[in-house]
């Protein structure tokens, strides 16, 4: 249910090898993209987050939004057996309702790959890991891609690697660039998702740059944050990022997934979200497959709205399980 | 697909009685006139029945106006004043939602609108013009500005409440008494500020409301006790009224008709662009007397432009105003609807190209879809009337120089929009427009801090601000 489509972009779309030819050439489109207005994208974001979705449309939302979780633990204090019930919820979310949906994936440090590997085995739950010197991305590339090459053995169906923040904000955007083609080459049939931070980036048109970057060196998806940093997802960046995602399939014809995460903790959030995906984006975008939300608290609040909306009270949160 | 469930908001706040009287001197009172019907324009449904205020009608408010000028208001301290208006303020905002609801129905426009827009800037205005009743000497119009007396005012359908507010707050502030004319079409929630008046004591005559269509508005104009008429308007109509009180010693400001244009240069950013065309046109189904309703694109950037406004129009929702994922509502009446139609008309017959979004409209009331028309040049009618509705024109230019005079090229002058990520650039564009109110990398935004007004046929006078006190005073070196 949750495959990834295989005509996930190839690097530099053939349209754009002139943009990405020198360290100049890849600056001057990037700083071509029309800039992002601060005030009128945060307008627009919050505009879309007053829609009222009720009754039946809540319940589809609930739903699709469970399916494109991918369910995350990223702590030191992680271990073996944490893993395991964070796979065990993954794939039967609601132990007492058998067509609550599973999520898409859950989501770990490279160590716990092959216990997640393990425990996801036969289900259609995928394993992501974070790769590339996940969070800071302060590491040396070989390292980062023998960091990937380890995940990918491991099992690891997604990649989230992180970008250099510090190259994109000295404006070396070719070695940022390089470095995702770099990584994609070493997941091999592995999906990559692209971790921009853009609480650190601090400006949307940084965030419009990143995310063509991004796409232009292959990325299967673009991701907010490491979760690490505040603010983590927002909906202006999220928008900001899906206005990218739909301009590059209207230049190129490929789609890119947007991935939030961090930050989002309550169903009325994530509803926001599918709203801004379906009217942004459009509707070929509500699907796992290319919306995901990197979460680890919200799961239980959209079970939590979900038993609510079939027996018409809150139940609490000692009837939905901890992981 | 994601289809969003109907998401009423529920009427049940409202109680819309069967019939209205007149409100003069503090209380309900019966008109002498030939009652009228005040229907919703989203379902034709008949809300109520309004009293006609006659000739004798508004004398009896003038004279209440008075009398409450002279023996209360115009005693009474700046500080005392602001008390009523802080008071009033407030109780707006704790009958909001009522508020909302009730414009929604009786106008047609969206709740999101009413909710989010008219009513907080009503109770805004009021906050704002009850923190200067008492600072009058500082407002630069001499230490000791006097008030002029009585206010004949008269507003539009388009934003009944806010109309309302934009009249009342700075009249009452600077210690002047009213008598307001709702438009015909739109009385209700001017009814129920009546109410609000009452539950916050406000002095009885200090503001009366007169409800009556075109002749009710031309016995206030005419009446000799009125000192000052300010009017929000068809051009039209403005033109008649100051033909009306030449010669008098009638001060007079004029709030009229606009042609907007809303410039987007190559370097806007342009996703936002786009959502502010949206804004400037189809906000309030383009009732909007500053409208963007002339969109010039730069030629470089103007089929991505188009491009992307076609793709944003597609998810316009057009329907029900009470239900709160509704973009776009009813147009406000029959009347209205038939110009649109007919201006709309003329543009194809004149060549433009016209297009909308696939739309369901609903069977009953009165509905437009959301209107573009390209390769529209200066020569169409559609690029120099008012349509007032939901209906853009596009033209082009490729350079700074011919965007200010195309934009210029009106006989109105009331906004502008500037799109561009080049400070200077707005800056020299706005230095060159001649628009009463020009905003850059934005639209349709209202503040009431800010002036707004006119040039040309758009009217005189401005309300808003520190400048919105001015028509209501007099210097006290003029007495």
């Amino acid at each position: 249910m949750t495959t990834l489509k295989a005509t996930a972009p190839s690097p530099v779309g053939g349209a754009f090898s002139e943009a990405t030819a020198s360290d100049a050439a890849l600056r001057r489109f990037l700083h071509g993209l029309p800039g992002v207005d601060q005030v009128g994208a945060e307008q627009r974001a919050a505009g879309l987050g007053t829609r009222s979705i009720k009754t039946t449309a809540k319940a589809y939302a609930i739903d699709l939004a469970i399916r494109m979780v991918d369910l995350t633990t990223l702590e030191g204090s992680d271990t073996v057996g944490k893993v395991r019930t964070l796979a065990a919820k993954a794939m039967r979310p609601d132990p007492t309702d058998a067509t609550c949906p599973p999520t898409a994936a859950v989501c770990v440090y490279p160590d716990m790959v092959a216990t997640a590997k393990k425990a996801l085995a036969g289900s259609s739950v995928k394993v992501a890991a974070v790769a590339t010197a996940f969070p800071s991305g302060r590491a040396a590339r070989d390292i980062k891609l023998a960091e990937t090459t380890d995940v990918v053995e491991a099992g690891a169906d997604e990649i989230d690697m992180v970008i250099d923040r510090g190259a994109f904000l000295s404006g070396k955007y070719l070695e940022v660039f390089e470095e995702i083609v770099a990584v994609k080459e070493a997941c091999r049939d592995a999906h990559l998702k692209v971790i921009f931070e853009t609480g650190e980036l601090q400006t949307y048109d940084n965030v419009r740059r990143a995310s063509w970057l991004a796409m232009l060196a292959g990325a299967h998806f673009i991701k907010t944050s490491t979760g690490k940093v505040q603010p983590a997802a927002t909906l202006p960046v999220t928008l900001v990022m899906l206005e990218a995602v739909r301009d590059f399939r209207e230049a190129t014809g490929q789609m890119v997934g947007v991935k939030p995460a961090g930050g989002i903790r309550h169903s009325k959030d994530a509803i926001k979200y599918l709203v801004m995906v379906n009217e942004i984006a459009g509707d070929d975008w509500l699907d796992p497959d290319w919306f995901r939300f990197g979460a680890s608290t919200l799961l239980n609040d959209l079970l939590m709205q979900r038993s609510k909306l079939t027996t018409g009270a809150y139940s609490g949160p000692d009837y939905v399980t901890l992981d | 697909m994601f289809d969003y469930a109907p998401a009423p908001e529920s009427r049940s706040i409202v109680d819309i009685k069967a019939s209205y009287g007149l409100f003069i001197g503090g209380e309900f009172v019966d008109g002498t006139g030939t009652p009228f019907k005040s229907i919703s324009p989203s379902t034709e449904e008949v809300l109520a029945e309004v009293a006609e205020a006659s000739a004798a009608d508004v004398d009896l408010a003038v004279k209440a106006a008075r009398r409450a000028y002279t023996r209360v208001w115009s005693k009474m301290s700046g500080a005392e004043r602001s008390k009523y208006l802080y008071r009033i303020a407030r109780i707006i905002q704790e009958r909001s939602r009522e508020f909302a609801v009730l414009e929604s129905i009786d106008n047609g426009k969206p709740i999101k609108e009413t909710r989010d827009v008219d009513v907080p800037l009503v109770a805004a205005h009021f906050f704002y013009y009850a923190g200067w009743a008492d600072k009058l000497g500082y407002a630069g119009f001499g230490p000791d500005p006097q008030p002029l007396g009585v206010a004949g005012q008269v507003i539009p359908w388009n934003f009944p409440l806010l109309m309302l507010a934009w009249k009342i707050a700075p009249a009452l502030a600077c210690g002047n008494t009213v008598v307001l004319k709702p438009a015909e079409q739109t009385p209700l929630t001017a009814l129920l500020f009546a109410e609000v008046c009452q539950q916050a004591d406000l002095p009885p005559g200090v503001v009366n409301i007169i409800t009556g269509a075109g002749d009710t508005g031309r016995a206030l104009v005419a009446h000799p006790g009125v000192d000052k008429i300010a009017f929000t308007g068809s051009t039209d109509i403005g033109r008649s009224i100051a033909k009306e009180i030449a010669g008098t010693d009638k001060r007079l400001t004029l709030e009229l008709g606009g042609k907007a244009a809303n410039i987007v240069f190559d370097d806007a950013p342009l996703d936002q662009a786009v959502e502010g065309i949206v804004n400037g046109i189809f906000f309030n189904q383009g009732h909007v007397c500053c409208a963007g309703s002339r969109l010039l694109v730069q030629e470089s950037v103007a089929e991505e432009v188009l491009a992307k406004l076609k793709r944003r129009m597609k998810t316009l929702r057009v329907g029900d105003p009470l239900d709160k994922n509704t973009d776009i509502g009813a147009i406000n009446s029959a009347e209205q609807l038939a110009k649109i139609r007919e201006l709309s008309d003329i543009g194809e017959a004149e060549g433009a190209e016209r297009w909308s979004p696939p739309c369901d409209l609903p069977q009953h009331g009165f509905w437009f879809p959301p209107t573009i028309f390209t390769g529209v040049s200066q020569a169409h009618r559609i690029a120099r009337e008012e349509i007032f509705g939901p209906v853009l024109s596009v033209l082009t230019f490729r350079t700074p120089k011919e965007a200010v005079e195309k934009a210029n090229n009106t006989p109105f002058g009331l906004s502008a929009g500037i799109w561009s990520d080049k400070g200077s650039r707005i800056l020299w564009v706005a230095s060159q427009l001649r628009a009463g109110v020009v905003w850059s990398n934005t639209f349709n935004r209202f503040d009431p801090a800010s002036p707004f007004g006119g040039y040309k046929e758009s009217g005189y006078g401005r309300e808003g601000g520190r400048h919105g006190l001015e028509p209501y005073l007099r210097n006290g070196a003029q007495r």
